[in-house]
């Protein structure tokens, strides 16, 4: 077949399933893959760098595999990786130019479960600076676009990620998720987005922000991908001691179980400050997992919501300025070269490498850590965090999911909020107490407002991963919004 | 407002972050509206409440000590601004 025939709008399993019947090889893939990716890119800005000659020769390999009868997961398969995981011998920034010429000496453990399953990394996407934002704006490289309107932000921090597989860039992606960046911009984009319990996916590799809250996850336009992709990423890691030593199902094989029986929690107040017709899609979509056999009941009460906020804005921020404590310049990254002194140089180099999102986020952290100031914001912060582990743990006692919009509202102007960092931090209402929580949570397509999608997150108990997949299945089932392509 | 730009500044000088002075301004700005919003904690009473500093329960997770495979010091210090006969240089700490 020639490769202009190749349809990429397919899933990852239906292009599998093609070039193991030989209907086309991945060099032919990816070959079709990349100049596609070039093209939309010069619209989108989703990637920091694309990795031609790799992806390449990979291709190459892979179909050598696939010739010789190897089965892996993801043989051959193009996928996007967040500039945050560490990709040895290729340039891994994080958003940030303080790390525009670093070259990683080892791989992050998600990226070598990506090779050892056969994928093809056709790219480092961009994200916010060091992962810090709802927009992807802060990139050094400047703001991603959505390919449902250019002129609207992708959200973020994961907004690349998210926007080259709506545009059918890629069928798979993998970003990183602190307080909602796979969710949200999931749902900026049309496209399904998987948080997973704290410890189901290695950090190992991933440029560190807050560690206590943030996990690496899968994104998709198809369920089932999404599912597959989890498979291959989760699991213990002797390399992140924060990891757990359970079991990683099969996700992808056991998707039509159905929700028969189950319980789903809504919580009261979610739609106050939500666009008005917010409503009306949730409720749309709680009529189909109604009309499959699950309960639904209303009005569940969650005192400690409305703390996340202020909690996920103090703990984030303080973790944050220990973890980019390591920026000095001298082992690697950029570094000043005016300068009296090493203190000198020091701050020249984090005043020069950081951008203002970044600077925020360690002032306001460093604020929060600040004698006299410890126990009035940092501390209170951790216990506002075991009020919102405790209102979860006593919600998942009676029930299987809580659900609610992903966001307040469907993607927002590029530079519309980048001067009001509160207002920005609004938008991860509804994603910031999940990560506080440790719960899994995923976003899936539930509609437009405006032209623009908008997305329900279905949270679950913690390792219930695949419980929300099946739910989402069933979802997908009865519904279109997954194939809807934007055209731009 | 919360904070004042000396507040900032002091921040910004055990932060490390060496600031403009309009960058200044506008981070006070920002950031009083932050913990202006923040101030809704305080009325929360938290008295009878442990702090949790990690979503999950693990603690005190080892391994055994054995030597494993190293990163080459060529590749790491290609990374480095500075470096001297396979050390990384730095500006002198002490006088």
């Amino acid at each position: 077949m020639m490769d202009t025939n190749i349809d990429l709008t397919l899933s990852a399993l239906k292009h599998i399933h093609n070039m193991t019947e030989s209907v086309y090889t991945s060099k032919q893939l990816i070959d079709k893959t990349i100049k596609n990716l070039h093209l939309q890119d010069s619209k989108l800005n989703a990637y920091i760098t694309i990795l031609d000659e790799y992806a390449f020769e990979r291709s190459i390999a892979m179909d050598e595999k696939i010739n010789r009868g190897e089965e892996l997961p993801l043989a051959g398969v193009p996928i996007a990786v967040k500039d945050m995981l560490a990709f040895k011998g290729y340039p891994t920034t994080a958003g940030s130019r303080t790390l525009e010429n670093f070259i990683p000496t080892f791989n992050s453990t998600v990226v070598e479960k990506l090779i050892n399953a056969g994928a093809v990394i056709i790219g480092k996407t961009s994200c916010d600076e060091f992962a810090m934002g709802s927009s992807n704006e802060h990139a050094f490289t400047g703001p991603v676009h959505n390919p449902w309107n250019l002129d609207c932000v992708p959200g973020g921090s994961s907004g690349g990620s998210a926007a080259t597989v709506a545009a059918r860039g890629v069928p798979l992606s993998v970003g990183t998720d602190t307080g909602g960046s796979i969710r949200q911009p999931a749902s900026f984009n049309g496209i399904y987005g998987l948080k997973p319990t704290y410890g189901r996916v290695s950090r190992y590799g991933v440029v560190a922000f807050a560690s206590s809250l943030e996990q690496v996850g899968p994104m998709a336009y198809n369920i089932h991908d999404l599912a597959l992709l989890l498979s291959v990423i989760a699991g213990h890691d002797p390399k992140d001691s924060t990891t757990l030593n359970e079991v990683v199902p099969d996700y992808h094989t056991s998707l039509d179980q159905g929700i028969k029986g189950m319980k789903i929690a809504v919580p009261d107040n979610i739609y106050d400050g939500a666009n008005k017709i917010m409503q009306s899609k949730i409720n749309a979509a709680l009529e189909i997992f109604k009309n499959n056999g699950a309960e639904i009941t209303e009005g569940i009460s969650i005192p400690s919501w409305e703390s996340a906020l202020p909690a996920y804005y103090l703990i984030a921020p303080s973790e944050a300025s220990a973890n980019l404590s390591r920026y000095d310049g001298f082992r690697y990254g950029q570094s000043s070269v005016e300068y009296s002194d090493l203190w000198q140089r020091l701050e020249n180099t984090r005043g020069l490498g950081f951008g203002k999102e970044v600077k925020r986020r360690i002032l306001l952290g460093t604020y929060a850590l600040s004698a006299g100031y410890y126990d009035q914001y940092y501390k209170k912060a951790l216990k506002l965090r075991t009020m919102i582990k405790n209102d979860f743990k006593k919600i998942f006692n009676d029930y299987d999911f809580i659900m609610t919009p992903t966001t307040p509202a469907p993607a927002f102007k590029i530079g519309e909020r980048i001067t009001n960092p509160l207002e920005m931090y609004m938008s991860d209402y509804y994603t910031l107490p999940i990560n506080i929580a440790g719960n899994p949570a995923i976003s899936i397509p539930c509609g437009f407002i405006d032209d623009l999608p908008v997305g329900l997150q279905i949270i679950g108990k913690d390792l219930e991963e695949q419980k929300l997949l099946q739910c989402a299945a069933v979802y997908e089932k009865e519904t279109t919004w997954n194939q809807e392509i934007p055209s731009f | 407002m919360a904070l004042s730009k000396q507040d900032i500044e002091y921040v910004a000088k055990l932060a490390r972050i060496k600031l403009t002075s309009k960058e200044s301004e506008e981070l006070t700005e920002q950031l009083s509206v932050c913990l202006d919003y923040f101030e809704m904690i305080n009325a929360i009473d938290t008295s009878n409440i442990e702090p949790t500093s990690q979503a999950n329960n693990l603690v005190n997770v080892t391994r055994e000590d054995v030597v494993n495979e190293n990163m080459s010091v060529d590749d790491v210090l290609k990374n480095a601004p500075e470096h001297f006969e396979g050390f990384i240089r730095i500006p002198k700490v002490i006088d």
